[in-house]
């Protein structure tokens, strides 16, 4: 389910900087993964030396949203983007938005993961975690794949997925809550795992957002706090009715 | 226009429409010669509203909305087949006066053409016309129609000058004070701004907004900016026919065909 059509403008230089700023959101989201993939090695395997790596990218993030912000402003008063266009634009700005917050949320899991943990993690929890870990990986890679390809169909794997993030996280967190209260002692070190997974699954939100970003870029509808099974209905209808044309 | 097209314009006709109808046009056929110029246009323009057709040179949307008020029948070779009702009236009905239609569907052009007489005398040429020649009654109207135009503030020292004195956008909206002097339904607006400075585009358009709380307008334009920015409703046209109709904010922001899509983006057809 592809149907954006960003076939040729009349004006070359439109069509050039059009896919020029669907490229940087492109590249800022290859750097936001390797933020991700970057963090959860510090959290999973202790590598700690890489949390100043995940802090150093940051930088580059913050400075291409900017860039990109203002390339979209720029298109706006200059070009007057409309329908497939204008939506675009739209789609970009926001999920920029949403890509520098996730470079955040990644500096906090490195940061949180630099901290004493050990005293309440065990094994378990540790697959746990990286299995959590993963599953936000896996949004967020999808999702760019999705944004590159204007994919529907994986934006909405990427809303579903979204729902078994927060069941993984209610679980953890169940069982710290569990250690805590059986062992007050080790509370500081829950509470910095809880930090971290708290960013992690703010993480899958914002994967989350970035699809219903695309959904309206290609779609044109607003799925935004709809429920999925309702959101899932709406693209059927609007498919159907647009097969019939 | 083929089977698939036709739900484009159907909820429009089914009552869905959240304004009252003042302009249903249907099966819509015109031919100059042998040359079809209208394809079965099908299309409900609802009242004290702004519509805005747009679409590529040569689509057929100026002849459309000459339709309205009659003025195609002033070309020979001109055929029209199908059906216009302006408030449920049938415009082609034997028993229609076409002066008295022109009075009640009012059109301004692309480029000003005030009459070689003064400010005053153009906007009271189409009372006087009716027989109206009481001095007061004309000097009423005459104010009234250059408030609603927004011009009086502009002109009411020099009532009596020539109309030529005015700038292109002051003549201009003389000319919509001269339609509304008449007190019209329905003001078709062909091109209205294509000659005119943005500042005085963007004071016609402001007077555009004003127009429809008591007219409806219908308005042709190259600018589709402008059409984002003063209809309500778009029509899109292109080769002759009715492609897409819908709500402006829709069709700017979402249409629903590929080719108003392409159109509006600027796009190869």
């Amino acid at each position: 389910m592809s149907d954006l059509h960003l076939g040729q403008h009349i004006s070359r230089r439109f069509n050039e900087e059009l896919e020029e700023v669907r490229t940087k959101v492109l590249h800022m989201g290859g750097i936001v993964e390797s933020q991700l993939a970057n963090a959860l090695r510090v959290m999973v395997n202790d590598e700690s030396e890489l949390a100043k790596e995940v802090s150093r990218a940051d930088s580059t993030v913050n400075s291409l949203e900017v860039d990109i912000d203002e390339e979209c402003t720029r298109i706006v008063a200059l070009r007057q983007p409309a329908a497939t266009d204008l939506r675009l634009v739209m789609a970009v700005t926001k999920t920029t938005t949403d890509l520098e917050r996730m470079g955040d949320e990644s500096k906090r899991i490195a940061k949180m993961s630099r901290k004493e943990m050990d005293g309440a993690l065990d094994d378990d929890l540790r697959a746990d975690m990286e299995f959590m870990g993963e599953m936000v990986r896996n949004m967020l890679r999808q999702v760019l794949d999705a944004f590159a390809r204007t994919d529907v169909d994986t934006a909405i794997l990427v809303v579903k997925a979204d729902k078994k993030v927060d069941k993984k996280y209610k679980k953890i967190l169940k069982k710290l809550i569990r250690e805590m209260s059986s062992d007050p002692e080790i509370i500081p070190s829950v509470m910095n795992i809880i930090w971290a997974i708290r960013a992690l699954e703010r993480l899958a939100d914002r994967c989350q957002n970035i699809a219903e970003h695309i959904i309206y870029m290609v779609l044109g509808m607003d799925v935004r706090h709809i429920k999925l099974d309702d959101v899932l209905a709406e693209i059927e209808a609007q498919l159907e009715e647009e097969s019939v044309e | 226009m083929t089977e698939q097209q036709k739900p484009q314009t159907e909820p429009l006709q089914s009552n869905h429409l959240p304004h009252k109808t003042a302009v249903t046009v249907t099966d819509l056929d015109l031919y100059y010669g042998e040359a079809q110029a209208l394809k079965e246009i099908n299309l409900v323009i609802p009242e004290k509203q702004v519509t805005a057709f747009i679409g590529p040179s040569g689509c057929g949307k100026s002849t459309l909305l000459r339709c309205f008020n009659r003025l195609n029948d002033l070309i020979d070779s001109c055929r029209i087949d199908g059906e216009i009702l302006l408030n449920g009236k049938d415009i082609h009905a034997e028993n229609v006066e076409v002066p008295e239609l022109r009075r009640e569907v009012g059109i301004v052009f692309q480029k000003p053409n005030p009459f070689p007489k003064s400010i005053y005398e153009n906007v009271a040429y189409g009372l006087r016309i009716q027989g109206i020649n009481k001095r007061r009654e004309l000097d009423e109207t005459v104010e009234w129609a250059l408030k609603g135009a927004a011009l009086w503030e502009e002109v009411k020292d020099r009532l009596n000058d020539s109309a030529f004195g005015l700038s292109g956008g002051q003549q201009q909206r003389l000319v919509i004070a001269r339609a509304i002097a008449v007190q019209p339904k329905c003001i078709l607006l062909d091109e209205p701004c294509s000659a005119l400075d943005p500042i005085s585009t963007l004071k016609v358009e402001e007077l555009i907004a004003e127009l429809k709380e008591q007219y409806t307008i219908i308005m042709v334009t190259h600018n589709m900016q402008q059409a984002a920015r003063v209809s309500d409703y778009t029509a899109f046209m292109y080769m002759g026919e009715l492609i897409e109709f819908g709500a402006t904010d829709q069709i700017f922001t979402k249409p629903r065909l590929k080719k108003t899509e392409d159109y509006i983006t600027g796009r190869y057809g």
